[in-house]
């Protein structure tokens, strides 16, 4: 009976949204106040409807209750309670409800936090929300529900969750990445709401800017959390493997990027506008690619749901009305977006320019990549795929040159900058980053490597740069630490995540070129060496955990004959479905990390194994920490506050004379 | 032209330019690192090159799998249930793979007829067949029900 609820209040979260996608955009038309001051109410009942409703799929599973189809396919009596509740996410239709209810949430966001904006405005953007939320739903109901029951016969137990997915990493990356990935649909629907009313000026980059931050920063937080959770469970050694499915986060997160740094051209020199539109369109459409990708069953992966094929027709046809309308919309008001167009070869708007060619043209060919197998196929019948080598090919050079610029760009003014202050200003910086470059990697490795020369002076030359340009910026006050202070949160975040950019490069270079790995059979007693390190098999033992058993194996590093560490790798088989896994054992630094997975057991004792020593890879993380928080911060700017009380202040002012206005303005 | 027209132009110029490099140049790689996808039969007609680094895709045969005592080394024969080819592979496999199940491996052919595996690929999920392996056994012919064994 209560999973019926949860479809129940399924349909009634769905005739909402429908009421939603329709009234307040009519009544933004025909400047209806009722109609559009319905939008905030019906976002927040859409809300509460889709919370109810994944919270009773969170209670079937929690309960155990195998006469849910879903349920039974993804969870098993002995899974642990943690891997119960998030295996709501465990699989398409579970994971596809919590996707809209994610959506749901930025929805209800925005409806609180709007105060500044006209209600017209809002009562667009919720209505372009409310049109996406109402096909999901539509789709979640006609094709993959996750109430469905199975009847008369439910099975005694569930097949339990695939066992690479009960892991601490798959309690935190797919809500992060849903999260930052619907997050573009908000700014999509500012764009859409700016289409509609034909009105795109600075107030709207101003409005957009925060919610572009956030969704890119958590973003940049999803798809950082699923290389580290691919890096420590997969077993494979590395953090980015050019996967069909990884890749559609990247390219969102690429359109993302180049986003939120044209929006500052548009906010504060109204230039690029109708390109600022077509990024928000794309970086949603990058957004629903990659659902495209996972649920249609067209790729194969790890990512990839057992699917049916209608799922992916109808995923297509959303993809087709939502963007194919917003291109055909955007094809006729564009010409009405006249940008200004006032500023010198050297000045801030061509390098931020520069920034955005870069970034669509490493999304693009990411895009190819992913999609040329698929086009392929579907045309000459020939199955191929495309190698890591391709990718790489292209986006280190672009990536390198994006951070060669990305230096530069604070100094530069809008409008007109001076090559000789460039010059005097970065030339030392040049020099200083080269010789760090040259002399840091010889002092510690005493050889001569390119890549890491570059990967040391690119990364110096970041942030020497941004020394120098705090330096600048606090010149004039009267104490450095005034000078700090004075400088707005926004300046803080995008050095942050400037240094962010820095640091990872620095990890993924020094990663990729210095990672060494050894697979080898080794007995109790035996040691093989790596790098600086010896490992020391000492033998196995075997462990029973709540739904496996496996056997347990003990390695004691040394580094110069001292003990650093042990470690203790795992192999298990997991008992519901008789899956082996293997569970890597990782020593994590700051600059290096030593990790080992077991093979499986040969004659007398003996182990197969790898063995890897990775340094820096804790860095690509570290950086993506960086670049997040560097987002928030830059959200989290004051004046986008300021704005918002001082508009409110005169709403309240004019909701005196209009009875209705006050009352359904919500309190900020 | 007005001087803010030229300017325009001049960007405009420039990016077209940067474009179509990118686009050559990404053409170039995509040509350069195109893997394809053969079926055990395939291969056994000699659709495939000599020293060409490919896929190729099929189910375990059973009771072939014999790795060594001594070394990681492996081997075991592919199938689409119509022509057999043998792999060799030094390194660790991955957890889901099995006899009888899916695998896709990818490297090339040596002068023995042997494939020369630098990487096997198999799928995370039992009970859904890689389309790769699925393609292979429909080309040959074979249904898929029938050989496929139970999920154990």
């Amino acid at each position: 009976m209560i999973p019926e609820v949860g479809q129940f209040s399924l349909i009634l979260a769905l005739c909402l949204s429908m009421i939603l996608a329709t009234l307040p955009i009519i009544g933004a038309y025909q400047n209806n106040f009722l109609w559009m001051s319905m939008a905030r109410p019906l976002s927040a009942g859409v809300f509460v409807f889709l919370g109810i409703s994944i919270a009773i799929l969170a209670y079937a599973f929690v309960t155990d209750d195998f006469s849910v189809s879903f349920v039974a396919q993804h969870s098993n009596s002995l899974l642990p309670d943690r891997y119960k509740l998030t295996a709501v996410w465990g699989g398409h239709e579970g994971s596809f409800l919590l996707w809209t209810f994610m959506l749901a949430g930025w929805m209800l966001a925005v409806a609180i936090f709007s105060s500044s904006m006209p209600l017209e405005f809002v009562a667009r953007v919720l209505g372009v929300l409310g049109f996406l939320i109402t096909g999901y739903i539509l789709f979640m109901l006609a094709t993959s529900n996750p109430f469905d029951r199975i009847v008369p016969l439910p099975p005694v137990d569930g097949a339990d969750l695939n066992s690479a997915l009960q892991d601490f990493g798959f309690i935190i990356h797919p809500p992060t990445l849903y999260m930052g990935y619907v997050g573009f649909s908000v700014v999509f629907a500012f764009a859409m709401a700016a289409l509609l009313s034909g009105k795109m000026d600075a107030a709207w980059a101003r409005w957009c800017r925060p919610w572009a931050n956030v969704a890119w920063a958590i973003l940049t937080l999803g798809i950082a959390l699923g290389s580290w959770w691919a890096y420590y469970e997969l077993g494979w050694g590395g953090w980015w493997a050019w996967d069909p499915v990884e890749n559609p986060p990247l390219i969102t997160w690429l359109f993302g990027t180049a986003l939120i740094h044209s929006l500052a051209a548009t906010e504060k020199r109204g230039v690029f506008k109708a390109w600022t539109i077509m990024l928000a369109i794309l970086a949603f459409a990058g957004s629903l690619l990659g659902t495209f990708i996972t649920r249609s069953g067209l790729l194969t992966s790890v990512h990839a749901f057992a699917s049916d094929p209608s799922r992916g027709f109808f995923i297509l046809a959303i993809l087709g009305i939502t963007v194919g309308g917003a291109l055909l919309l955007f094809a006729f008001r564009a010409p009405l977006m006249k940008s200004e167009f006032g500023f010198d070869l050297v000045s801030r708007e061509i390098l931020l320019l520069s920034n955005n060619v870069i970034l669509v043209v490493a999304a693009a060919s990411v895009f190819l990549g992913t999609l040329f197998p698929m086009v392929y196929q579907a045309i000459t019948d020939d199955l191929i795929s495309i190698g890591p080598p391709y990718f790489n090919a292209i986006f280190i050079p672009l990536m390198a040159l994006l951070a060669l610029l990305l230096s530069i760009g604070p100094f530069t003014r809008w409008k007109r900058t001076s090559t000789t202050y460039l010059l005097q200003q970065l030339g030392k910086v040049a020099l200083a980053a080269l010789a760090l470059g040259v002399v840091l990697p010889l002092l510690v490795t005493r050889q001569i490597s390119l890549p890491a020369t570059l990967a040391v002076a690119i990364g110096s030359w970041i942030m020497l740069a941004m020394l120098q340009d705090f330096a600048n910026k606090t010149a004039n006050k009267a104490t450095r630490l005034k000078g700090l202070r004075a400088l707005p949160f926004s300046y803080y975040g995008m050095q942050m995540a400037h240094m962010g950019m820095a640091v990872m490069l620095i990890g993924v270079a020094l990663t990729s070129s210095f990672s060494s790995e050894r697979s080898v059979l080794l007995s109790p007693g035996q040691d093989v060496g790596l790098g600086d390190y010896v490992f020391q098999f000492e033998g196995t033992a075997s462990v029973n955990g709540p739904n496996y058993v496996g056997e347990e194996a003990s390695f004691t590093v040394l580094k110069s004959g001292e003990k650093i560490t042990t470690l203790h790798p795992e192999r298990r088989i997991y008992l519901a479905t008789n899956t082996p896994s293997t569970e890597m054992a990782i020593d994590a630094g700051f600059f290096r990390d030593l990790f080992i997975t077991l093979g499986e057991e040969k004659e007398g004792d003996s182990w197969s194994m790898t063995i890897y020593v990775k340094p820096f890879v804790r860095w690509i993380w570290l950086g993506a920490i960086f670049m997040t928080f560097g987002g928030i911060l830059a959200a989290a700017d004051k004046r986008y506050r300021r704005l918002r009380r001082k508009q409110t202040e005169s709403n309240r002012s004019k909701g005196k004379s209009n009875s209705i206005g006050g009352e359904l303005q919500p309190s900020s | 032209m007005k001087p803010h027209r030229r300017k325009k132009l001049g960007i405009i110029l420039f990016i077209a330019a940067g474009l179509s490099v990118a686009v050559g140049f990404t053409a170039y790689a995509l040509k350069q690192n195109i893997n394809m996808f053969y079926t055990p039969t395939q291969v056994a007609e000699g659709e495939v090159g000599s020293g060409q680094h490919f896929r190729i895709g099929g189910m375990v045969k059973t009771g072939t799998v014999l790795g060594a005592e001594d070394s990681l080394k492996v081997s075991f024969v592919t199938t689409d249930f119509v022509s057999d080819v043998p792999i060799q592979y030094e390194g660790i496999l991955p957890d889901l793979f099995r006899e009888g199940q899916g695998i896709v491996a990818e490297g090339e052919m040596d002068a023995a007829g042997v494939f020369q595996a630098s990487r096997v690929l198999a799928k995370h999920d039992e009970n859904f067949m890689s389309p790769e392996v699925k393609a292979a056994l429909d080309a040959a012919g074979a249904t898929t029900e029938n050989h496929m064994p139970g999920t154990n």
